[in-house]
């Protein structure tokens, strides 16, 4: 690059569209938000917060993130051990099928989901029948979630337990360890990083889940309505100030975690 | 025990992705082929199919080549302060934190028709917001990260002394890049496309957001595929979505060889 | 080419790398940069190359100062620590590569690859992937992608350091031979310093940013100017106090000095096998180790402990011995000087003048 960085006519303008596209882009709707969501004021934004529509929509998201998030932990990590340690057959295309989430749109994610278990399918149909409802409640949410940050949790572990040396294992089996205490001491710590950091991963993600959400969520205030779609709709009554409100609070706590996945990954670097 | 975890991991698969999307594909085809293909012939859906080619294309070309560039500074530039560069290096991943809808929001604040600049751009007569510069604006913000991110390991792992080797050569930068750095880098940038498209292709709340989802003008296939639910259309929705499934998973195809290929060279 | 450097100063960030460096480097000659790792040896190479920008400083060449040259205009070959062989192309199109770029016809550089393929022995394996080759193999491959081009000036950053210890050293052979043969003015870095003295014409050594040194390798062993220079090259043993070694009592008038003694300056034997026994002390073996050719001999005297080489050819001695040891002279140095002294007991102490 250097001898095109020596032109420096051509070499200014280059450099500083790059850049000026990247503060354009990513730089300036950040601070945009944080900006609008105070521009009429501390008092407006706290108004715009205590709205029980608002603040509700928020816990709820959290809850639902939360919950979805220990389920995907455990589950990623049950599907990555298998994935690794197993050989059967139709293993390479259940590896395969674990980016599926990640490679559909979340809305045909929803729709998918909205088909399977709505009114009127089987699955619905039995679920009614014995009381309980899926679809347009909590359920079907967290179960939305799920889908959508399924590989998070199995792409991180799944390097880890590769990389993990058969012989450390082994030498415990030697001293005497039985099958579970191998797990716990060994085994498990070696995975925590990759559980952590992707639980991490779709935590955040399902915090700011929108598309899959809204199709089957039903959006009831105060019991199934999430925060991303609080602010769609928000933006749809065009209160764009109460929106950036919510988003603001949303986007910190989005960034307050990509910020602890940067920190654990360089300190795991360093050790 | 090894058996009960291979059937419960089946089990997950089959519960989570096998079953719906089998469920959609019957669900397309519940009219039979004529409904899927009814479903396919609207005018609003070929425009929406249309909308979100459209977008694709122009999104996967501006982000290959902002995203391949922005890698090479992030890694080689001398002429960017070391604090700034971790400070870009990490703004570059803030797009991955923000939520769609919040995405959408921002170009909304910024570019809207209340905003300084939207109003400025509107004077000479250039809509951005409830318009095609805004979605592809809102599908740029989303996507930024997915190419720099892919290019950027490589780029660190060759090291820049093959591209000095060129240039004490007598190599200028730009056949050095082509020459030197181009073939090191292709696989990753394929990659990047790829994720690119099927980014661009699945985006949905930030389009939702910015484009208005208004009828053949700004409606997309996944806004479309919104609003065919909205309106108790399920069988119509269903079969944009296959159309879109289709695509996504030939794309899951493609880097699965990519990878393979990545892996080779 | 004939190369000059003035005042050259380089920092990366608080770190002064380079400090006020000059040098004059005669056409045809082949220059070894010797130093410990860190010292500024690949940064010196680096700004002479084109590839850092010096803070502040003259680079010269013929002359004509070629500071804001880029690389591509400098003329000069440069090869890299790894090689970095493009690793996409075979060795054919590695070295073709600087020729192509100059757009030389297809023919000219097919005749210089096959001259250059030949002359650097690589001959049956032009088709070859990198990765396909010997670390000997690719070393040579970068040789002659870097000499393709005809530079002036060859720069080569640890050339050796990849390399097996075995092949290493019939490639410094190899490489001097080939440098005569072209005649190109070359620089070489490296941090051993068997291969510097073996390789170069002459050595600058650089510690800490400095040229500490520069001359011949057999100027710079036999007359070290900085203690530094004195304890990098060849083996020594430091003795805080020069006035405890006998022969050396009063050295450096009062002033607190520092003695380097060297293996070779030493001798050892039984009593008889001296002629000025008044000048020789008191010591016992303490270990003895056989080195092939010679023995290496440990000897303490005075609670100093010296090292030095005996002759197979003489008496062989014991562990445990007690030994005449004979300090012919030291490496002197103090706050203000350095100095090489001869051992002041070896003169007659009754000289007689006719």
């Amino acid at each position: 690059m250097n001898s095109l960085l020596r032109h420096k006519g051509w070499t200014w303008g280059f450099r500083s569209t790059i850049l000026l596209y990247f503060v354009v882009l990513i730089v300036l709707p950040i601070l945009g938000v944080y900006y609008n969501s105070f521009s009429l004021g501390f008092g407006n934004f706290i108004e715009s917060i205590s709205d029980p529509i608002a603040w509700k929509s928020v816990l709820l998201t959290l809850k639902l993130a939360i919950i979805a998030t220990v389920i995907n932990v455990f589950l990623g990590t049950m599907i990555a051990w298998v994935l690794i340690r197993y050989k059967f057959p139709g293993k390479a295309l259940l590896n395969s099928l674990v980016d599926l989430p990640f490679a559909l749109p979340t809305a045909v994610g929803g729709l998918m989901i909205l088909l399977l278990l709505g009114p009127g399918s089987l699955i619905g149909g039995i679920v009614e029948a014995l009381g309980f409802e899926i679809v347009f409640h909590q359920p079907a949410i967290v179960i939305a979630m799920i889908f959508v940050t399924f590989p998070f949790v199995i792409r991180a572990v799944q390097p880890l337990l590769e990389e993990l040396d058969p012989s450390e294992e082994e030498a415990a089996y030697t001293m005497g360890a039985k099958g579970g205490r191998v797990f716990l001491r060994v085994i498990l710590p070696s995975m925590a990083p990759g559980m952590i950091g992707g639980g991490m991963l779709a935590f955040s993600r399902a915090l700011a889940e929108f598309g899959a959400v809204v199709l089957v969520a039903g959006n009831i205030p105060g019991r199934t309505l999430v925060s991303s779609v609080f602010i769609f709709g928000e933006v749809e009554s065009d209160n764009p100030v109460g929106a950036a409100a919510v988003s603001i609070i949303l986007l910190t706590l989005s960034f307050a975690i990509l910020w602890l996945i940067n920190m654990l990954q360089m300190r795991g670097r360093r050790s | 025990m090894r058996r009960l975890w291979i059937g419960i991991t089946y089990l997950v698969f089959f519960l989570l992705i096998i079953a719906p999307l089998g469920k959609m594909t019957t669900g397309a085809f519940s009219q039979g082929f004529d409904g899927f293909w009814a479903a396919l012939t609207r005018p609003e859906a070929q425009h929406a199919l249309l909308m979100t080619g459209l977008v694709v294309v122009v999104v996967t070309l501006l982000n290959t080549l902002f995203g391949v560039m922005m890698a090479l500074y992030l890694v080689r530039a001398n002429w960017i302060n070391r604090r700034l560069k971790g400070l870009l290096n990490s703004i570059v991943d803030l797009p991955y934190a923000v939520s769609p809808v919040i995405g959408g929001l921002m170009i909304v604040l910024l570019l809207g028709p209340d905003s300084a600049l939207g109003a400025i751009f509107e004077g000479i007569g250039l809509k951005i917001v409830y318009a095609f510069p805004g979605m592809v604006i809102a599908t740029l913000f989303v996507t930024f990260p997915l190419m720099v991110r892919e290019v950027m390991p490589v780029l660190q792992e060759i090291g820049s002394q093959q591209e000095e080797a060129a240039s004490t050569l007598g190599a200028r930068a730009w056949t050095t890049f082509w020459r030197v750095t181009w073939p090191s880098i292709r696989w990753a940038v394929m990659y990047g496309v790829i994720l690119t498209v099927a980014r661009s292709l699945g985006e949905f709340g930030a389009v939702l957001v910015v484009s208005g989802n208004i009828m053949n003008k700004t409606q997309t296939a996944t806004t479309l595929v919104y609003q065919d639910v909205e309106n108790f259309n399920v069988t119509a929705a269903g079969g944009v979505a296959l159309v879109l499934a289709a695509f996504s998973i030939g794309l899951l195809l493609l880097m699965e060889w990519t990878k393979r290929r990545k892996g080779v060279h | 080419m004939h190369v000059e450097v003035r005042g050259l100063n380089k920092h990366f960030g608080d770190f002064h790398a380079v400090k006020d460096v000059n040098f004059e480097i005669t056409k045809g000659h082949l220059i070894g940069l010797l130093g410990p790792s860190g010292g500024g040896k690949t940064s010196i190479l680096r700004m002479l190359a084109g590839l850092e920008t010096p803070d502040s400083g003259e680079i010269i060449f013929h002359g004509q100062t070629v500071n804001n040259l880029p690389p591509q205009e400098r003329g000069i070959g440069f090869v890299f620590q790894n090689y970095a062989l493009f690793k996409h192309m075979t060795a054919y199109e590695n070295i073709a590569f600087g020729l192509k770029v100059k757009k030389a016809s297809k023919a000219a550089i097919r005749d210089r690859v096959t001259e250059l393929v030949e002359l650097t022995g690589l001959k049956g394996f032009e088709s070859r992937y990198p990765h396909q080759l010997s670390g000997g193999q690719r070393q040579r491959v970068a040789f002659a992608r870097a000499l393709a081009p005809e530079p002036q000036l060859l720069l080569l950053d640890e050339p050796f350091a990849a390399i097996d210890a075995k092949i290493r050293q019939e490639l410094r052979s190899w490489l001097r031979e080939l440098i005569e043969r072209v005649g190109i003015t070359s620089i070489f870095v490296t941090h051993d310093q068997d291969e510097a003295i073996e390789v170069a014409d002459e050595i600058m050594i650089i510690n800490q940013g400095r040229v500490e040194q520069k001359g011949t390798p057999w100027d710079i062993y036999k007359e070290p100017q900085t203690p530094f220079v004195a304890t990098f090259i060849g083996e020594s043993t430091l003795i805080e106090n020069a006035s405890e070694v006998k022969g050396f009592k009063g050295a450096g008038g009062g002033k607190p000095t520092k003695a380097l003694i060297r293996p070779e300056y030493i001798e050892v034997g039984s009593l008889h096998e001296f002629k000025m026994a008044s000048a020789t002390e008191q010591g016992i073996v303490k270990h003895l180790h056989f080195r092939g050719s010679e023995w290496l001999v440990e000897v303490e005297v005075n609670g100093h402990k010296l090292t030095t080489y005996r002759s197979l050819e003489k008496e062989t001695l014991q562990p445990g011995q007690d030994i005449s040891v004979l300090v012919h002279r030291a490496y002197l140095f103090n706050d203000e000087r350095s100095w090489i002294q001869e051992n002041n007991l070896k003169e007659d102490p009754m000289p007689v003048f006719i």
